[in-house]
């Protein structure tokens, strides 16, 4: 992106989120449409104000034969006839569509606009669901061999093993630590697929739960989920006029990687270092200042991988860091506060939305249940893992707008 | 499109030849084929046989399969370096209840499986598999 691009300042409104889980009974739309009216309605704005409509969708046409998803949400809403645009980066679709969505907001083009993003994984089953997300891998040369989404962080645990000479038993020792963190965590959180379940983990049980790709077992993977999220989002002022506490977006990077074999050391991802650069640059913010994380814990080794890339903790030093309480609420830094995708769930298009209401909450103290608030927290950031690293999108948010350079 | 498709890579490689594209700008080989090299980004490259050798970097036992390769599991991928510089995911050739941490940096030969084709893989006739086999 331009470095001198002129950008205005943008914030988001209301919120909405879907109880995470099995939803048998909701369509696609009747998901998408329950968070983004519950959005619109905590946005104190005429829907007649929105004028575009953003939703991250990934795999609708395997799981529920559906695409060509947009027009039909915005009609959904009582909005046809505004720009209906889908996204597709496989779990970062509405990660995706948040950035675009701000982007074209901060250079003037819209004012108001909504961002959702939804998905039907469990509804659709574990082997449709493991298809359905392969497809996001490199379709001809990882995906012939079998290879599945657990099985490409699997390889990352081993070779992240062998880099920093940590034995594996050892790794899953302390990946277990991750996954006891993000259950303890989503089974306080009301809107999260395993609430009041998995609470209290003890790493025997990860390490014992049943194996699914070597060395990961079930506890080490999130799991299949429906659900949907939406946010509205507007120029600064006008957010300012419509609700008390508008969470302003400070940076917004994205970044893109081929296949695993062409990344090769997957344990450093270059494209996550360079996306996390470009909203770091953007927001004149480092590491160091964020005191909320909601990351792409899309497997206990994901986390741990994705700490260090953020820049939160040294490379090698992230399978420590969780096994030692510092990624905890009151830790270092708090990562996945909601629960994350281990705990709340991964409805894959919804998974950026989500995180970025995870976010707002936090920054707005209103995260319940409260134990789950992290203490006068001001700066947050998420991150969104699509495919294996093919995309990566982080969002910088903020109770306060930008400050003057 | 490069000068090798996925369909002619495949098709060699089911009969034991593994085919690159050596780049004249830099001197480094791609494989799989893409439109550019790999590590240069250059578009003059030309296809030439590999060495069909390479170390395992990575491996997994893959216990849950997909649909559609239900009947294949549990079964054995790995990330093996070729002794060329590319990376290649494919299958190893030894049962799953043998794969140990000890894979990783063993010798393999590559070769090519033909396995039954999937609805949604692009080719529809056959799909052939990277097959590693311990040295």
């Amino acid at each position: 992106m331009k470095r001198d691009l002129k950008l205005r300042d943008v914030a988001v409104l209301g919120v909405g989120h879907t109880k995470f889980g099995r939803s048998p009974e909701k369509s696609l739309m009747d998901l998408f449409g329950e968070a983004a009216l519950e959005a619109i309605r905590a946005s104190n704005i005429e829907k007649e104000r929105i004028e575009a409509v953003f939703v991250g969708q990934h795999v609708g046409e395997l799981t529920d034969g559906v695409s060509n998803f947009a027009p039909f949400a915005a009609a959904e809403i009582g909005l046809a006839g505004v720009p209906a645009v889908r996204t597709e980066g496989a779990c970062a679709s509405s990660s995706v569509a948040f950035r675009e969505a701000y982007l074209l907001v901060a250079t003037g083009v819209y004012d108001v606009v909504l961002v959702g993003g939804v998905e039907r994984l469990l509804s659709a089953g574990t082997a449709l669901g493991t298809r359905a997300l392969a497809t996001s891998a490199d379709g001809v040369y990882e995906f012939n061999a079998g290879l599945t989404f657990p099985g490409i962080f699997a390889m990352a645990a081993i070779l992240y093993s062998q880099k920093y000479g940590i034995p594996l038993d050892e790794l899953r020792e302390k990946m277990a630590h991750v996954s006891i963190k993000n259950h303890k965590y989503g089974a306080l959180n009301p809107k999260a697929q395993f609430y009041k379940k998995y609470g209290d983990l003890k790493v025997e049980d990860v390490l014992n739960s049943r194996m699914i790709a070597y060395p990961l077992t079930l506890l080490d993977c999130c799991p299949m989920t429906d659900g949907a999220a939406a946010v509205v989002l507007a120029e600064a002022s006008i957010a300012e006029k419509h609700v008390d506490k508008p969470i302003y977006v400070l940076g917004a990077g994205l970044s893109s990687a081929g296949g695993i074999y062409r990344q090769r050391d997957v344990t450093v991802p270059m494209s996550r270092v360079r996306s996390c650069k470009m909203a770091f640059e953007q927001a004149g913010l480092t590491p160091e200042d964020v005191d909320v994380v909601e990351l792409h814990d899309c497997f206990t080794i994901a986390e741990i991988i994705a700490s260090e890339a953020m820049g939160f903790f040294e490379f090698g030093e992230g399978a420590d860091a969780v096994a030692e309480g510092k990624t905890k609420i009151g830790g270092k830094v708090a990562i996945n506060p909601s629960g994350g995708l281990i705990g709340k769930g991964h409805p894959v298009g919804a998974t950026g939305v989500s995180q970025i209401y995870a976010i707002v909450k936090q920054l707005r103290n209103e995260m319940e249940p409260r134990e789950l608030q992290v203490h006068n927290a001001k700066i947050g950031m998420t991150d969104t893992l699509g495919g294996d690293f093919g995309t990566i999108c982080n969002i910088i948010l903020s109770t306060e707008r930008r400050g003057e350079a | 499109m490069g000068k090798l498709t996925f369909k002619a890579y495949f098709d060699a490689l089911r009969e034991g030849k593994l085919l690159g594209l050596k780049c004249k700008a830099c001197g480094k080989v791609t494989c799989p084929p893409m439109s550019v090299c790999q590590e240069c980004g250059a578009d003059e490259l030309e296809v030439v046989e590999m060495k069909n050798s390479g170390v395992i970097k990575t491996f997994t036992v893959i216990h849950v399969a997909p649909a559609g390769l239900e009947n294949e599991a549990p079964y054995v991928v790995c990330e093996v370096e070729t002794d060329d510089g590319p990376w290649l995911v494919g299958r190893l050739d030894i049962k799953p209840e043998e794969a140990s941490i000890e894979l990783v940096g063993r010798r393999v030969t590559i070769t090519g499986q033909e396995l039954p084709p999937e609805r949604h893989y692009p080719d529809k006739e056959r799909r052939v598999v990277p097959l590693f086999k311990l040295s």
